[in-house]
């Protein structure tokens, strides 16, 4: 497989046990040490509570699903982990995100740097103009990388983890624009992890595509999860069951039940998740 | 009544209605675009003749209202020296205060909205008011109180900057082209889907970044656009640089920014009613009036050439 | 920035994070000024309106007076008055006031006197005409037969009444629109609902070009030839006067009417006009009874603007409406406006005098009603649009 992939990545986290035994022993609420935990988060939005004391512990290389109906906060709750929502004026947040146990929201935390460790995949594609080797290059002059032969080494295995090498490697100077929707898609998440970062945030990134452009980046998600940790936003049930490892259910901006997704998908506790994933509201 | 196999589609009746109401307003479109041939054939057949290499290149040393020997150059000059100091001031200006608006400033605020519809409404506010504000800002506070007392205070007699000159007239029309610039910026700036800024973010760039390495490029078609029709409609004012820096006649080409110049518009004005005999000068006041509308007709259309390219790109984009 | 030390950050984990953003100097210095050049441009841009009006502010409170014979005191008076006053008496810059002593002020008292009995006694004299009462009302000026309006800023006793010059301007703006606004609003019907779609992409831009022609080529223009063939087809006397000067201003404003109409008309909704054609009703009826109402608040503002920008309009007026500040509502009498005034007569007006102050005091006034009509337009404008958009 790819560099990416092969390359051993080392963290000062603590080394995480295997998911599955310690997720089926601590059960809705995944314990041990997480990688993102939120404490009774809310957000608002001038006067509008969108997000509700929302909980929550997301751990290390997994895929994390938030599902829910459309205005649930999901999107909200995933912008909040690298701060995406700075962005948007009026936002006013309490309770606390911490990510690896440092609070994001400190003053202290450098934005840039969160913003680095932690990737994004946005629901619409969005290369930019310029060529296929310029969208990645681009991220990578963003850390420093000078050196033309570091580029175009970095900009090769990244377009190999994002399996979009094959197809692009005779045009990587033509524009990003003339790649087809699951193209462009895939070269945003090549571009995202060209920099490596520790998390991949996913904001419903096969939505806008075609269900052979979708199967391609689904199994990109579970290819990655190897070297990544990945939190997934989709209001694709089938989707989150097929990739995540746990699955958030959000309703009106509260997190209405976190566990491992096969119990969710199969004997949820709570009546409305049930609801939900039966199809019979959403 | 009819049975319904007889209904029939097609009516014998003519449909007066529409007849008069298409023939009136097609009419009125048509007296206008009438009206503008009319004028721009008036100018082109009666100017083309006196328009000539010489005509371009002399000056009017012999004497404003000769028709054989008198010259447009200084005009020429004086024109493109005002416009071009005016670009040097109102598109780094212009541009900057844009992306403020755009990129730092909160839209939501009342401050923000302010500012914005006081940008839009300026551009209402009529040149000759402007003209009055570069009298009374620039040449009678900035040069007269601040800057002549500031650079020569031994001698107080002397004006250099309290009076009409080139740099007064171009920051004048500056200010009055500032609306057009901010306004194009913004727009252009607007148009970019909030995607892209988002996506560089994302990956770890600061705003600053963002802005010149992925919004700035973008835009760069509609700021263009915006400073050439900034740059098109100050060629042709006359009003603001009445008495802010156009000269009746100057023997020389303006040499430093306190000098006052010779200007097209000021010229054909001049020419138009200050002639002691309209008739026999009509000749040049003609060609001088082609050489105006050549020069902004050619800034207008590079500026429709470059939207429909930018519309074209952004089309692509979404 | 963390730019350095990249090839170690991988080993780093977390670690960077929490030392915060220290901004790139260089970046800190480009943000302030940005920040700096927009607060200036925005500062000019409020400066504008106070600049013209600090100018003609003595006007607005009535602190100037032209009367050339004053009240005249005996030298004996001297005492009692302040030294403001005094120096406002004697017509002294407070410089030259303070470098003389007593016994030259005495002098000039003794001056003032002397001129007062030789002048003429003129009863005009005494006026202050820069009072409002003076530049709004009708006077009984000696040797005229009835109280006039009259603006006569280069005489012996300057008249400065400006009704004429609103009558002026007024006559020239009406004419305008007149003219202006149903051509400009039939081409807007036609061309956003009646032309198909190839003629509209001509069309448009073509009409626009119009806004292309700088306004002193089209002063000339109205005044070398269409006054010459205006006056052959209408007969009237004074070959330049409001009517020949409101034509031309009638085309100055023709593609701000027709782009804010036709813009109003295209943003009604494709829906409305199918419901109706739907319903049986022909492209026209749709037009005249579906589209142009909902659009009527877009047409209103496009008027409007073309008021603003008709008024405000200089050298199309300057040259072409003859100039004479005559009170009289016949449009085809010489006339002339606010803007002209402005343009013909700053140059000769001395640097603070009651005429340049007084000029100035017409460019507030028309940057009021410009700038109202503009804010009136716009509302209209935004409010229409949001209707419109509220209800697809």
């Amino acid at each position: 497989m790819s560099d990416i992939i092969t390359t051993p990545k080392i963290s000062l986290l603590a080394p995480v046990p295997p998911p599955a035994t310690v997720a089926a022993a601590a059960a809705a609420a995944p314990t041990e040490k997480p990688l993102i935990e939120t404490e009774k988060l809310s957000l608002y939005y001038g006067q509008a509570k969108a997000l509700k004391e929302i909980s929550i512990k997301i751990q290390e290389k997994l895929v994390t699903a938030f599902i829910g109906p459309s205005g649930c906060g999901k999107s909200t709750l995933l912008r909040c982990f690298n701060r995406m929502n700075d962005l948007i004026d009026g936002v006013r947040i309490e309770g606390a995100i911490r990510i690896a146990g440092h609070d994001i929201n400190s003053r202290e935390v450098d934005v840039i740097e969160l913003r680095k460790r932690v990737g994004m995949v946005f629901q619409r594609s969005n290369p930019f103009p310029k060529s296929i080797f310029e969208n990645i290059a681009y991220a990578l002059r963003l850390q420093g990388i000078k050196s033309r032969s570091e580029m175009e080494g970095t900009v090769e295995s990244s377009l190999r983890g994002a399996a979009l090498w094959d197809e692009v490697k005779d045009r990587l100077h033509a524009s990003a624009l003339g790649l087809s929707g699951g193209q462009q898609q895939r070269l945003c998440i090549a571009r995202a992890i060209a920099i490596r970062p520790e998390i991949i945030l996913m904001d419903e990134p096969a939505s806008a595509l075609d269900p052979i452009a979708t199967a391609k980046v689904e199994e990109l998600i579970l290819d990655l999860k190897k070297d990544f940790s990945i939190v997934i936003v989709t209001h694709n049930m089938q989707q989150a069951a097929r990739i995540s490892d746990y699955t958030a259910f959000f309703y009106i901006g509260e997190l209405i039940e976190y566990d491992r997704t096969a119990r969710i998908f199969t004997n949820p506790a709570q009546k409305q998740t049930e609801d939900y994933v039966t199809g019979r509201f959403g | 009544m009819k049975a319904d196999s007889q209904r029939s589609f097609q009516t014998g009746r003519f449909d007066y209605g529409s007849f008069f109401f298409t023939g009136v307003t097609g009419l009125a479109t048509y007296l206008i675009l009438a009206t503008l041939a009319v004028i721009l054939i008036n100018v082109l057949v009666n100017g083309w003749s006196g328009l000539s290499l010489h005509f371009i290149t002399a000056g009017t040393e012999n004497g404003m209202f000769n028709v054989d020997k008198a010259g447009v150059l200084p005009m020429i000059i004086g024109t493109s020296a005002r416009v071009l100091l005016m670009t040097i001031f109102v598109i780094p200006v212009g541009v900057t205060t844009a992306i403020y608006l755009t990129e730092y400033a909160h839209s939501s605020s009342i401050f923000t909205r302010i500012i914005r519809g006081a940008v839009n409404n300026l551009a209402g506010v009529p040149s000759i008011v402007f003209g009055l504000f570069g009298v009374g800002f620039f040449i009678n506070f900035i040069g007269h109180r601040v800057m002549d007392p500031m650079l020569h205070p031994n001698n107080p007699e002397l004006i250099v900057w309290g009076k009409p000159a080139i740099i007064w007239a171009s920051l004048t029309l500056a200010v009055m082209t500032l609306p057009v610039v901010i306004v194009a910026t913004e727009e252009s700036l607007k148009a970019i889907p909030q995607g892209l800024r988002e996506a560089s973010l994302a990956l770890g760039a600061t705003k600053l970044q963002t802005i010149i390495k992925i919004v700035l490029p973008q835009a760069l078609p509609g700021i263009m656009t915006g400073g050439i029709l900034a740059v098109s409609r100050a060629a042709g004012e006359v009003a603001p640089i009445l008495f802010t820096g156009a000269a009746y006649y100057m023997a020389s080409l303006p040499h430093s920014l306190t000098d006052q110049f010779m200007d097209l518009g000021y010229h054909i004005y001049v020419l138009s009613t200050q002639s002691s005999n309209v008739d026999k000068t009509a000749p040049i006041l003609y060609a001088t009036v082609v050489v105006l509308l050549l020069l902004t007709f050619t800034l207008n259309l590079v500026a429709i050439f470059v939207r429909a390219q930018m519309r074209k790109k952004l089309r692509a984009l979404n | 920035m963390a730019n350095k030390e990249v090839g170690s950050k991988r080993s780093v984990g977390w670690m960077g994070l929490q030392r915060g953003h220290h901004a790139h100097p260089l970046e800190w210095i480009v943000e302030k000024g940005i920040f700096a050049v927009s607060l200036s441009a925005i500062v000019m841009i409020f400066l504008i309106f106070l600049f013209v009006a600090r100018e003609a502010l003595p006007i607005f409170f009535g602190q100037l007076n032209s009367a050339k014979v004053q009240k005249v005191m005996s030298v004996a008076e001297m005492e009692k008055l302040g030294p403001a006053e005094l120096q406002a008496y004697l017509g002294l810059t407070p410089e030259q006031y303070a470098s003389m002593d007593t016994e030259t002020k005495r002098l000039l008292m003794e001056v003032k006197l002397e001129e007062f009995k030789e002048s003429s006694q003129d009863k005009d004299a005494t006026l202050n005409t820069t009072s409002w009462r003076n530049m709004i009302l009708p006077h009984q000026w000696s040797g005229y037969s009835k109280p006039e309006y009259i603006w006569q800023p280069v005489s012996e006793i300057q008249k400065y009444n400006i009704i004429p010059l609103l009558i002026g301007s007024l006559k020239a703006t009406l004419v305008a629109l007149l003219f202006a606004v149903p051509l400009a609003l039939g081409a807007a019907i036609y061309v956003s609902q009646l032309a198909n779609a190839r003629a509209r992409e001509w069309l448009k831009p073509t009409i626009e070009l119009l806004a292309g022609i700088p306004s002193v080529v089209l002063g000339f223009f109205a005044l070398i030839v269409m006054a010459s063939v205006l006056q052959s087809v209408f007969g009237y006397q004074s070959r330049l006067n409001a009517f020949v000067a409101g034509i031309a201003l009638g085309l100055a404003i023709i593609p701000v009417v027709f782009s804010i109409a036709e813009d109003a008309l295209t943003s009604v909704p494709r829906s409305y006009t199918q419901a109706a054609l739907a319903l049986g009703s022909s492209k026209w009826q749709a037009a005249w009874k579906i589209v142009l109402p909902a659009a009527i608040p877009g047409v209103f503002a496009a008027v409007v603007l073309g008021f603003g920008r008709a008024i405000g309009e200089t050298m199309v007026v300057l040259m072409a409406s003859g100039n004479a500040s005559i009170v009289s509502w016949n449009i085809f009498d010489s006339t002339r406006t606010m803007t002209a005034t402005i343009a013909a007569e700053m140059a000769e007006a001395v640097v603070g005098g009651h005429h340049y102050r007084i000029l100035f005091m017409l460019g507030a006034l028309l940057f009021v009603v410009t700038f109202v009509s503009n804010l009136v337009g716009d509302l209209v404008i935004h409010r229409l649009k949001h209707k419109l958009e509220g209800k697809r």
